[in-house]
């Protein structure tokens, strides 16, 4: 062969190995410069992907509702008047809901009480009806009487899904699951923080059932 | 050898292989891996080069390192004023491996630059522009002045102070040509205000320009592959003085990439502030400009110049004319001895142009005023006179030694 002598008296052994050991490093160097550019294309759909939205509630009055956008979606935060609070406790009212305990995983685990929410004056739901996605419609006050009335709450426009105030859906309505609840801290009596959980919790909004 | 009948009077590699299996059908058809053999495996290099030959191929996985992390970069930037700088953050603070890419671009910038001086020296040391390289030298310089485009372009994107008022002292100086420059100015800002078009058109600029190079390195390479490499002695070599590209060169050429991504790394993660200039991670702001504009350390030397010259044109053909020179180089060095290290004369006054190069970069750095105004009028002066004085007169001196 045109190899040189002294080429060809180094064992074939040690050439392979320290050949393999070369080419090991290098593909080691080669894949540790290419996982930044992988990782730049990974979705980026969590909360890590948006800053958290800070809303300020005190100059929006008992019985209104504002909408807010948070990741693209509407969210619905409303002043409950003390009238609509004690609808939301009424048995009767809860009797009609399809989870009226919020036992299913609608919502963070704080918010898994009767208002829904960490306050039970302010409302925070996201505003996408469990059943095909649309935007309900904010209908606030009590209308008719008996068995059958409407306690106020949301009503979807496509299929007619209703909720309460709460965002907890009627038996009888398409939707299968109550609203969802976005995870959110409030850093004063009247600032939510949309998409930050309160100290010590560490709910993931993907984790929900249905949005 | 794969003992598939070959003759014996066809040297290996040098026609398309025959035999069975896909590539040696392929190469019947389209001789890509015969071509490449030639090119890349088999090719003739001289035995003596030196480090300073390791900087074509540094310059060659730099420019892929920068195309690269560019891509993905503009996946994530957007070319507009109000947008730009708080992109840039977002790729810095929220893109997983953002900050990463950026470093990676901003550092390649930086010593994309720092390698492409070096890379040129080598050049002009060893006589590299000289019969029958020309157009190679020609192409490069080419390379270079478009290498430059990008980086001010490049560096106008993030929008932060110094971009913003880097664009604005270039085009003033753009504006500075008589007669067509305030038009001139005027069409590459492409408004009357410093914003969303011209940043539009510099990403694009910036963009378009990157793949250009790519092209144009292509034939800076072919044209280097006809008369194969000089070396550091200037004379041809004989094919007995010639080993295989590979593994002989391929191997070196590894080395020096080693060494170069070990500068690299340090550059950019340990020392990341020696490369980028603070006032840049504020947003562009026209209200305010910063007490110390200057460009980046690659563009100090011609900052320099355009300062040392009292005349706003005449710093501008100064600044221009520095690079204009060096394609005249070929054809100003009348000397039949390509390298330096026979050319005593020769060699001392390049020593003299490297000096007056980091002078004038100092001198950028410091703003042309009191005692650094002189250095930077004699170091512009040594500059041009080295090429249109020395280097022609030293070619002569030298032909009637060897004459005599």
């Amino acid at each position: 062969m045109e190899n040189p002598p002294d080429t060809q008296s180094t064992p074939a052994g040690r050439r392979n190995f320290l050949g393999l050991v070369t080419a090991t490093t290098a593909a080691a160097g080669v894949g540790a410069c290419l996982w930044p550019f992988l990782q730049s294309l990974a979705p980026r759909d969590g909360a890590a992907a948006h800053l958290p939205v800070d809303v300020d509630v005190s100059a929006l009055p008992p019985g209104q509702q504002i909408v807010v956008t948070w990741q693209g979606r509407p969210v619905f935060i409303t002043h409950r008047t003390p009238e609509a609070l004690s609808a939301l406790q009424d048995a009767a009212l809860t009797g009609r809901l399809r989870d009226g305990q919020s036992q299913a995983g609608q919502q963070p685990p704080y918010a898994a009480n009767w208002h829904r929410s960490l306050d039970p004056r302010y409302g925070v739901v996201v505003g996408i009806c469990t059943h095909l996605g649309c935007v309900p419609t904010y209908r606030p006050l009590p209308e008719g009487q008996g068995e059958g009335n409407w306690p106020g709450g949301y009503a979807c426009p496509c299929h007619g899904s209703r909720f309460d105030l709460a965002g907890r859906v009627f038996r009888g309505a398409p939707a299968p699951y109550n609203l969802p609840v976005p995870p959110y801290s409030m850093p004063s009596p009247t600032l939510i923080r949309l998409g930050e959980n309160p100290a010590g919790q560490d709910f993931d909004f993907s984790s929900i059932l249905q949005l | 050898m794969n003992g598939s009948g070959l003759p014996e009077n066809i040297p290996p590699h040098a026609e398309p292989a025959s035999g069975g299996g896909v590539l040696s059908w392929i190469d019947r058809r389209l001789p890509v891996i015969s071509a490449f053999r030639k090119e890349y495996v088999d090719f003739p290099m001289p035995r003596n080069l030196n480090a300073l030959w390791n900087f074509g191929a540094i310059l060659c996985a730099v420019l892929v390192l920068m195309l690269a992390t560019g891509i993905f970069l503009a996946m994530n930037y957007t070319p507009t004023a109000a947008g730009a700088f708080m992109s840039i953050e977002m790729i810095e603070r929220q893109l997983p491996g953002g900050w990463a890419l950026r470093a990676m671009h901003v550092t390649g910038a930086s010593l994309f630059m720092a390698a492409l001086y070096i890379h040129l020296f080598r050049g002009l040391y060893y006589g590299s522009y000289k019969q029958p390289r020309e157009i190679l030298w020609l192409s490069g310089l080419g390379l270079l002045v478009m290498v430059m485009v990008t980086a001010f372009a490049g560096y106008v994107l993030p929008w932060g102070q110094m971009s913003y008022w880097g664009a604005d002292v270039a085009g003033k100086a753009v504006g500075a040509v008589p007669v067509i420059g305030p038009t001139l100015e005027h069409i590459m800002e492409g408004s009357d205000q410093l914003g969303d078009i011209f940043i539009h058109r510099f990403f694009v600029l910036h963009f378009v320009m990157a793949f250009a190079i790519v092209a144009i390195v292509g034939l800076h390479v072919a044209a280097l592959h006809v008369p194969g490499p000089n070396n550091p002695t200037g004379k041809p070599v004989n094919a007995r003085d010639t080993v295989p590209f590979h593994p002989y060169y391929t191997t070196k050429d590894l080395t020096g990439l080693v060494v170069f991504a070990l500068v690299f790394v340090a550059l950019a993660f340990l020392w990341p502030d020696l490369l980028s200039e603070p006032e840049n991670y504020r947003p562009a702001n026209p209200l305010h400009t910063p007490a110390d504009i200057e460009p980046e350390w690659y563009f100090l030397p011609f900052y320099g110049m355009l300062q040392s010259v009292p005349s706003k044109f005449g710093g501008l053909l100064a600044a221009g004319g520095s690079i204009a020179i060096l394609f005249a180089v070929p054809w100003l060095d009348r000397s039949s001895i390509r390298s330096a290290r026979s050319r005593p004369l020769c060699r001392a006054g390049m020593a003299g142009l490297v000096a007056a190069f980091v002078l004038m970069g100092l001198v950028g750095r410091h703003h042309a005023e009191g005692g650094w105004m002189i250095v930077g009028r004699i170091a512009t002066l040594y500059y041009f006179s080295y090429f249109l004085v020395l280097l022609p007169l030293c070619a002569r001196r030298e032909m009637r030694g060897t004459a005599g």
